[in-house]
């Protein structure tokens, strides 16, 4: 009892080492995906991460990591999180796991978002994590002012900002960059998701959502490049079933594409 | 009914007016009833409120409506750069804010152009995005419009609650709901679909975006985003709703909307823009009202 008080005082992110959000100023992007297969990647290094979903209106990742609807347990500490796979390595928390029906809509103004989040950063019990990565809606609004503040007694490490490389894009993710200067985020990098589709019948490469943003955005910025991971229907396919794209498919320039981004992800975070 | 009836007094108010049946020149009237109980007001032309983008430009080039479009992404808001108007400014005069017209029966109003840099991000909370929302419905001078247009951000929260709100009055035609195919689109659109329901907006329908790749090369259809629930049209056949379209992925779509172009008008053979033309063409009679269900 005198331990667990102890590590109530000290806060539920006490043992999380690194907290990384994932922010993007556009809807559609691909923030989730790109929250999902780095936390993936994470684990088959060997780390212990936590996902928090933070997009109270439109929750992705329960449905990414199959983790279908689970009951969510209260401990001493707070909620417990649940897990993705039977060895702990991924812990999650999402409002979708509190919805009795996954239709049902979160129709809320910004001070109820607020709260929620509030207690999603503060009572959940995360315990030991390498990682916890946070994913954001689009936007620059309710929620993500709640997560800086509800993070600001711990360190946040900084930002991952996903675009597509097309400026429509990357227009509003300049804006991203705005505020986490503005809130005094670090900015750890930017991906460039859905860069190019590469036919699987005949190999040509188009460009469905033009090219390039990703890299030119960094550039204009002084933000590092993470890299580009190209538009896989593997990669969706994989998401809507919930299954583990990297062990699935090692072989692809997809999954090269992610690994790399999260090497040098873990780089920044262990310099 | 005229505003003014060839059976009317001297000094009729007209029978949109709200002394229609009040007025003392009412007195006597044959009209005097129909127009008291408010029966003789002529609905409000100017409000059909869908959610879309392309489908305006279509309505006012071709169908020659007037045609309003607000963007109430106050985080992000994309439409200035769509429509080519960035660096475009709003001016005030003596009946409001003047929105931005792109031609002359197309005006725009967004955050962006009240925006000084392409840099300036809007980190508001709800309360002040409402307040936005408010300003740019009441102080926008956008005179007879037959369709206005509202595009929004994702989600379901202050800047929804808030249009349907302040819309109420004038009344809202429906929404048009847009998703991509694959289940993770699908899952948060049927969140939208029961948000719809609980402030009861009629569903005009759902298009279906990015369905489908035809390769330039080898001409081969792929599925980037696989419909592995059967996509919109399933939704939508166990949601009772109607499906009015399926828009393929184009890279000139892409380009088109970076460029600030109009891709119908750049490339009109395309199938995206086959695709919206027929959306538009089987909704641009007065839009019947979708059910409640």
């Amino acid at each position: 009892m005198q331990q667990n008080k102890r590590k109530l005082n000290k806060g539920n992110l006490h043992q999380v080492k690194h907290v990384v959000l994932v922010l993007s100023g556009k809807g559609g992007v691909g923030k989730s995906t790109i929250t999902t297969e780095l936390a993936l990647a994470l684990i088959h290094a060997g780390k212990k991460v936590g996902i928090l979903d933070v997009d109270l209106c439109g929750p992705s990742i329960p449905r990414m990591l199959r983790v279908g609807k689970p009951e969510v347990h209260q401990c001493d500490a707070g909620w417990v999180p649940v897990y993705a796979d039977p060895q702990q390595q991924l812990a999650i928390m999402s409002i979708g796991f509190l919805l009795e029906d996954s239709d049902e809509a979160v129709i809320w103004r910004g001070p109820k978002k607020t709260a929620l989040i509030g207690q999603f950063v503060s009572d959940v019990a995360w315990g030991e994590l390498d990682v916890l990565l946070v994913d954001t809606p689009p936007g620059t609004s309710d929620e993500h002012l709640a997560v800086l503040e509800n993070l600001r007694k711990h360190r946040v490490d900084g930002a991952v900002l996903v675009t597509t490389p097309q400026a429509v894009s990357t227009g509003d993710v300049r804006r991203e960059i705005t505020f986490c200067k503005k809130t005094a985020v670090k900015i750890l990098g930017i991906v460039e998701n859905m860069s190019g589709f590469v036919c699987p019948h005949c190999s040509e490469c188009s460009n469905i959502f033009s090219k390039g943003g990703g890299e030119e955005l960094a550039k204009l910025t002084g933000s590092v490049f993470l890299g580009s991971v190209p538009l896989d229907p593997l990669l969706a396919a994989s998401l809507e079933e919930g299954q583990d794209f990297l062990q699935a498919f090692p072989d692809s320039s997809t999954y090269t594409a992610i690994s790399q981004i999260a090497n040098t992800l873990l780089s920044s975070l262990d310099a | 009914m005229a505003d003014v009836p060839s059976d009317a007094p001297e000094h009729c108010p007209g029978t949109s007016s709200d002394q229609a049946g009040k007025s003392s020149a009412c007195q006597g009237c044959p009209n005097q009833n129909i127009c008291a109980s408010g029966a003789a007001k002529a609905p409000d032309p100017g409000i059909h409120a869908y959610i879309s983008i392309w489908l305006l430009k279509l309505v006012s080039s071709v169908y020659k409506a007037i045609v309003a479009l607000l963007d109430v992404d106050i985080c992000g808001p994309s439409i200035p750069k769509i429509m080519g108007l960035e660096g475009e400014q709003v001016h005030q005069s003596g009946s409001g804010w003047s929105p931005v017209y792109v031609e002359d029966n197309l005006a725009v109003m967004s955050i962006g152009f009240l925006l000084s840099s392409p840099d300036d991000a809007v980190i508001w909370r709800g309360p002040k995005k409402n307040g936005m929302i408010k300003q740019f419905l009441r102080d926008v001078d956008w005179g007879e419009v037959d369709y206005l247009i509202v595009d929004t951000p994702p989600g379901t929260s202050d800047e929804h609650l808030s249009i349907v709100q302040y819309l109420s009055g004038a009344g809202i035609d429906g929404a048009v709901i847009i998703t991509t195919p694959q289940e993770v689109s699908l899952q948060d659109v049927r969140k939208e679909i029961r948000f719809c329901k609980k402030v009861k907006i009629p569903i005009i329908g759902v298009i279906e975006n990015m369905s489908g790749f035809v390769c330039p090369k080898c001409k081969n259809t792929s599925q980037i985003f696989p419909p592995t629930t059967g996509g919109a049209q399933r939704m939508c056949e166990e949601l009772n709703l109607p499906l009015l379209g399926s828009v393929p992925l184009d890279p000139r779509i892409g380009r088109s909307c970076d460029e600030g172009k109009s891709f119908l008008t750049e490339v009109p053979d395309s199938p995206a823009a086959v695709a919206y033309q027929n959306i538009v063409q089987s909704k641009s009679s007065k839009p019947q009202q979708a059910s409640l269900y």
